[in-house]
């Protein structure tokens, strides 16, 4: 798969821990810069620098809202990424539902005893 | 995080790591002993994707393993590797690589794979990591995971959605 210049490229954005924390934090709901630099404990340069990012590949939006800046997820950027890895994700899912009914079976028989 | 957390979880935390977890309504060693004995392997590894008809396993470190499968398209895949590592029923790290037909192994890349059995209140969490050479040999991994895999499932999608986002 090709991949562009990090900032741009939905992948990379994401990989980061600190843009990923963020990315959880606006997945529960809208934030403003200032709750975000709370929650992570970082400062306040960093987390815009990440916000930044964040827009530039469309993984975040942001609306006014009186005197605040509202940030949220938007699932539209993230979409080719999950489109991308949920064929391997379901060979592990399928994969781990066996064994489950393998786990399962040995427990059976070791309650039996 | 919601209740329905049976299906793997697999997240993308660096741009060259596949994490994958599931939780088991099992003990640990039970967990790990599926995971390590040839004759479980077999019946779980392949999930729904071919038969498995090969599973050695030299369980030490520094011993062999090797997996061999045949899909349902009717090929052959093969993946083998080395045990670096090994708590019984806490922790393998084991070395993998797919073989490619005319390919020396030598020349394939291998990733390094720490697989984790954490036990809380009789149910046991297993994490995968798959540390990958370099970005790119992760990027192939997850598309060789696509075929047939692109309309299996929306849930898996939702899965992979939640732990990314």
């Amino acid at each position: 798969m090709a991949r562009a210049a990090t900032t741009t490229d939905a992948f990379n954005a994401v990989a980061e821990p600190r843009r990923r924390q963020i990315l959880d934090l606006l997945a529960q709901g809208e934030l403003p810069v200032t709750e975000l630099v709370e929650r992570l404990g970082l400062a306040q340069p960093v987390v815009s620098k990440h916000l930044r990012v964040l827009r530039e590949v469309g993984a975040v939006s942001v609306r006014e809202d009186g005197r605040q800046r509202l940030y949220r997820v938007d699932g539209r950027a993230l979409k080719p990424i999950f489109d991308w890895v949920s064929g391997y994700e379901a060979l592990w899912s399928q994969r781990l539902d066996a064994l489950e009914a393998v786990v399962t079976r040995l427990k059976e028989q070791e309650e039996r005893r | 995080m919601t209740s329905t957390n049976r299906a793997a979880q697999l997240t993308l935390q660096a741009d060259d790591q596949i994490h994958i977890t599931r939780e088991f309504d099992a003990p640990r060693h039970l967990v790990y002993r599926a995971c390590t004995t040839p004759d479980l392997v077999r019946q779980w590894w392949g999930g729904q994707r071919g038969v498995v008809t090969s599973v050695e396993i030299d369980l030490r470190v520094g011993g062999r393993w090797r997996y061999v499968m045949t899909a349902n398209e009717g090929f052959e895949v093969a993946f083998h590797g080395e045990f670096r590592e090994l708590v019984p029923n806490e922790r393998t790290v084991t070395t993998e690589v797919f073989e490619m037909p005319g390919v020396p192994p030598e020349q394939l890349p291998a990733t390094l794979n720490t697989v984790t059995f954490v036990e809380a209140g009789g149910r046991t969490t297993m994490t995968v990591l798959v540390q990958c050479p370099s970005p790119d040999v992760r990027d192939a991994i997850i598309a060789s995971g696509m075929e047939g895999g692109m309309n299996e499932s929306y849930d898996a999608l939702e899965q992979v959605a939640r732990g990314l986002a």
